[in-house]
């Protein structure tokens, strides 16, 4: 099931460790404000990686409309700071506002599963999109609305971008956290046996609408977390971040890490954040890349670079074990 | 009074170019259950191809009606190569189709870009259509009239494609029901091909003849797939009369809202979707929930 | 009080009629079978009580109380389990995994977002006593895709098992079983209590007939004949159907 690393506990916790010491001292290591930033970047793409990643993994719903949420929770955030609320106000409304566009979407998209799910989704998100380009008495249209400061909490300015990387950070662990604990629980089985059987589980007592309603609300929350810790970020919001590219990179973040594993959105939020940075650097347009590694990884790695990798690993070690190779008794068959 | 009738005639206009766009985005949907979201990049190609014949871009000029064709067939033949040598790789994975659809759409925006640049071409209404008529005390313009009438053949030409035909009955065995056609037969891979070429024909067809009066600019790609989704979803998948229904329904929002409410017309183009999922969500002439 | 009622059990598909005015009254404890040939509607008229599909017209009660507007989902709650006869399990998961999940559906806990269920011991306990009842709980770890066919009917068992049904609705168990898997799974069937209600389908006379008290014969969505085995292998329309005249 979700198994993150092949061997013992007692490994899993070294390596869990040594993971939390390099992201912690990462300030100290990494020379410049530019690479801390591509850390902070890495850190909330991941929340909203993770957060899709509790549809598209453990719901098997796959939502091309994510980014729309992702933005309007960073549209309020903006909008209300404009409008002269405080940091707190702003970030309770935004995410208000992104979870209960996210229960419409829930409501609307939830009628149908597979495809039909695809097509709703990315249909809702464009209207959000839609809103945001044309809206332009609340959201100036295609200038976008910029976000003047960062808050401070318990008086460490976020401006500081070491500060504003251990804020990330922060919500990063707790985000992991609480998936890791939700993939393990009763309700997260139920999800994940939805996904599997939707027809067994209603038979079996469970409430399939109402199970991925939740998971819905749930991906919800980090989506909208990682909106707001985007809009600080940049600050600043333009229709450009809820359109379908969008929805497309994070939902690449997902599939190519591995969806349906905890450490998958991780290492895809990685990769593509990375790509698209040093890409930058050397050609102007970055959506064909986009595209190209797409298509690859569909039909390639279809289970994600994680899983992938694992599965790799897994042949190495038993290769090794098996030496010298057994007859060949093994009674695994394929359904 | 007079806005009004324009209103009318644009909207009817619009309404046949997304027909154009959303039958080929229907049929393939109906038969091979994937939305392509490769069709508002098909459509941005064909625009941008065919207009770039017109004007003599790559150093040959030619006559719009068989630039339109020249286009359309470009196209058709790239449909024909995504389908057999990319959604072919993935046979009955749905979800992995949709996702390489959409990575190729991407490519196509950036190759449009990288060929064409950011500004935006504008296409030179065809010989002869260039004036209005006048009934009554209304003026129209002819080439919207135009292509009007080019819908309403097209519309036509599909129905006896599909009614009257061999390879209209196969399809239509194919949409409602793919194992049944393969146990009696059809080689579906086959038709998968042929409805994909031709879908993506149609959209590169509607691109060009869209070009006069939408002109052709990045970007385009993105505006035309949600409306031919909007249709789908509000007609029904692998309807014909759905498509038609839903383009000409679709087009007379998205003109009376830009006219009325011009900043939340987006919002107000998806208000029947979201009246159709709730109340129908198979569409109005659909007969699956996809 | 009957164990379950259902009278005037109507279901048409566009112009196919498949159940048609269907009356059924299972005592308590009793062990009926549904016999009939292929089409004759036995899993349509499973569906319909369990509310996987809504009946046209006509009622299904359960201990007296109707159900017939009661969500399939809620129906195992009041006491209602069923098996397929195509086997529909959790192929990625373990024999224990999909024992535990037949468990957590009628537990509150299923809501339950924060705790580990794989270290709840109530579910492991609860699971290998309900994979006991079929003799697979020596194989409890065992993923289901290093599974027989066999063992996979037997976990479909333990599932409905583990929900302490008190009516319980066979799908076909043997279908697709060899010999010796046949005789398992038997044997599991004639352990239960009688405080549980068994209805039966099979396709198969013969396999089915000592287990059961009373049988009904299904043709074409309609009852033809019904009585104890005696009765019902004697009457000669039971011969027509099985022989085709």
């Amino acid at each position: 099931m979700i198994e993150i690393f092949s061997a013992t506990n007692k490994l899993r916790f070294i390596a869990l460790a040594i993971a939390l010491v390099a992201l912690i001292s990462l300030p100290f290591w990494v020379s410049g404000i530019y690479y801390i930033n591509v850390g902070s970047q890495i850190l909330f793409f991941a929340v909203f990686a993770l957060g899709l990643n509790i549809l598209v993994g453990y719901a098997g719903l796959v939502s091309l409309g994510h980014a729309g949420l992702f933005g309007i929770s960073a549209y309020a955030t903006a909008y209300m700071l404009q409008q002269g609320f405080g940091h707190t106000t702003a970030v309770a409304v935004a995410l208000v506002i992104g979870l209960a566009s996210m229960a419409l979407f829930a409501v609307l998209s939830l009628r149908s599963s597979g495809i039909g799910f695809i097509m709703i989704t990315l249909a809702l998100g464009q209207i959000l999109w839609g809103l945001a380009y044309r809206w332009i008495s609340v959201t100036d249209g295609d200038n976008g609305i910029p976000v003047r400061g960062r808050p401070a909490p318990f008086g460490y300015s976020l401006t500081d971008p070491v500060n504003f990387y251990y804020a990330s950070l922060i919500i990063f662990i707790v985000a992991v956290a609480m998936v890791f604990i939700f993939v393990r629980s009763p309700f997260g089985a139920a999800l994940m046996g939805t996904r599997d059987q939707p027809r067994r589980m209603n038979a079996l007592g469970y409430h399939v609408w109402m199970i991925r309603f939740y998971a819905c609300l749930f991906s919800g929350l980090l989506t909208a977390v990682s909106g707001i810790l985007f809009v600080y970020y940049t600050n600043f919001i333009s229709p450009q971040t809820l359109a379908l590219t969008s929805s497309a990179e994070v939902l690449l973040m997902v599939i190519s890490g591995g969806p349906g594993t905890l450490l998958g959105p991780i290492v895809g939020a990685t990769l593509v954040v990375v790509i698209k940075t040093v890409v930058s650097g050397f050609i102007e347009r970055w959506n064909f890349l986009l595209g190209a590694i797409f298509v690859a990884i569909v039909i390639l790695v279809p289970e994600g670079i994680v899983p992938g990798s694992i599965r790799l690993w897994r042949l190495i070690v038993r290769k090794r074990a098996a030496a010298p190779p057994a007859p060949a008794a093994t009674t695994e068959r394929t359904p | 009074m007079n806005f009004w009738i324009v209103l009318t005639v644009n909207s009817v206009t619009f309404g046949g170019l997304l027909f154009l766009l959303a039958s080929g985005f229907s049929l393939i949907f109906g038969l091979m259950r994937i939305p392509n979201l490769t069709h508002g990049s098909l459509f941005m190609l064909g625009a941008y191809i065919g207009g770039s014949v017109v004007i003599g871009l790559f150093g040959f000029k030619m006559n719009f009606w068989l630039a339109a064709v020249l286009a359309s067939l470009t196209v058709a033949a790239l449909g024909a190569l995504i389908e057999r040598f990319l959604l072919r790789q993935l046979p009955g994975d749905q979800l992995a189709q949709v996702l390489v659809t959409l990575g190729i759409s991407f490519m196509a925006a950036d190759f449009c870009l990288m060929v064409w640049g950011g500004d935006p071409m504008s296409v030179a209404t065809p010989q002869g259509l260039g004036g209005f008529a006048r009934v009554g005390g209304a003026v129209f313009p002819l080439y919207r009239l135009a292509i009007i009438a080019i819908a309403v053949v097209v519309a036509i030409a599909l129905w006896m494609l599909l009614d009257r035909t061999r390879l209209g009955a196969m399809i239509r065995a194919g949409v409602d029901d793919p194992d049944m056609a393969r146990v009696v037969g059809i080689r579906v891979s086959q038709l998968f091909t042929i409805v994909f070429a031709l879908g993506a024909g149609l959209a590169a067809f509607a691109g060009i003849i869209g070009g006069p009066i939408l002109s052709v600019y990045p970007g385009l790609d993105q505006d035309m797939l949600p409306l031919a989704l909007l249709v789908v979803i509000i007609g029904g998948a692998g309807s014909l009369l759905g498509s038609f229904v839903g383009s000409i329904l679709v087009g007379f929002i998205y003109n009376f809202g830009q006219a009325l409410l011009p900043e939340l017309a987006y919002f107000v183009l998806f208000l029947p979707m979201l009246l159709v999922l709730l109340l129908r969500p198979q569409g109005l002439f659909g007969r699956h929930v996809p | 009080m009957s164990a379950l009622t259902i009278s005037g059990l109507n279901k048409s598909f566009g112009g196919l009629h498949v159940t048609r005015g269907v009356d059924l009254d299972v005592q308590p404890g009793e062990r009926r079978l549904i016999i009939g040939p292929n089409g004759a509607g036995k899993t349509t008229l499973f569906n319909l009580i369990t509310g996987e599909l809504t009946p046209d017209t006509g009622s299904v009660s359960l201990f007296g109380q109707d159900i017939t507007k009661t969500p399939s989902r809620d129906r195992p709650h009041l006491g209602m389990a069923r098996t397929y006869q195509i086997i529909t399990l959790f192929g990625k998961d373990t024999i224990i995994h999909n024992v535990r999940l037949a468990l957590l559906g009628l537990s509150p806990m299923r809501w339950n977002p924060w705790t580990n269920l794989r270290r709840d011991d109530r579910f492991t306990e609860a699971g290998h006593k309900a994979l006991a009842r079929v003799g697979l709980s020596h194989i409890a770890d065992r993923p289901l895709s290093q599974t027989s066919y066999g063992e996979r009917r037997r976990v479909e068992i333990a599932m409905a098992l583990a929900q302490e049904p008190k009516v319980l609705l066979l799908d076909e168990p043997f279908a697709g079983l060899s010999i010796d898997e046949r005789r398992d799974v038997h044997k599991c069937l004639m352990a239960i209590p009688r405080d549980v209600t068994i209805v039966m389908i099979e396709h198969n006379m013969d396999v089915a007939l000592e287990f059961a008290e009373r049988i009904t014969l299904l043709h074409f969505g309609e009852v033809i004949v019904e009585g104890n085995r005696a009765e019902v292998v004697n009457d000669p329309r039971t011969r027509e159907v099985y022989l085709g005249h």
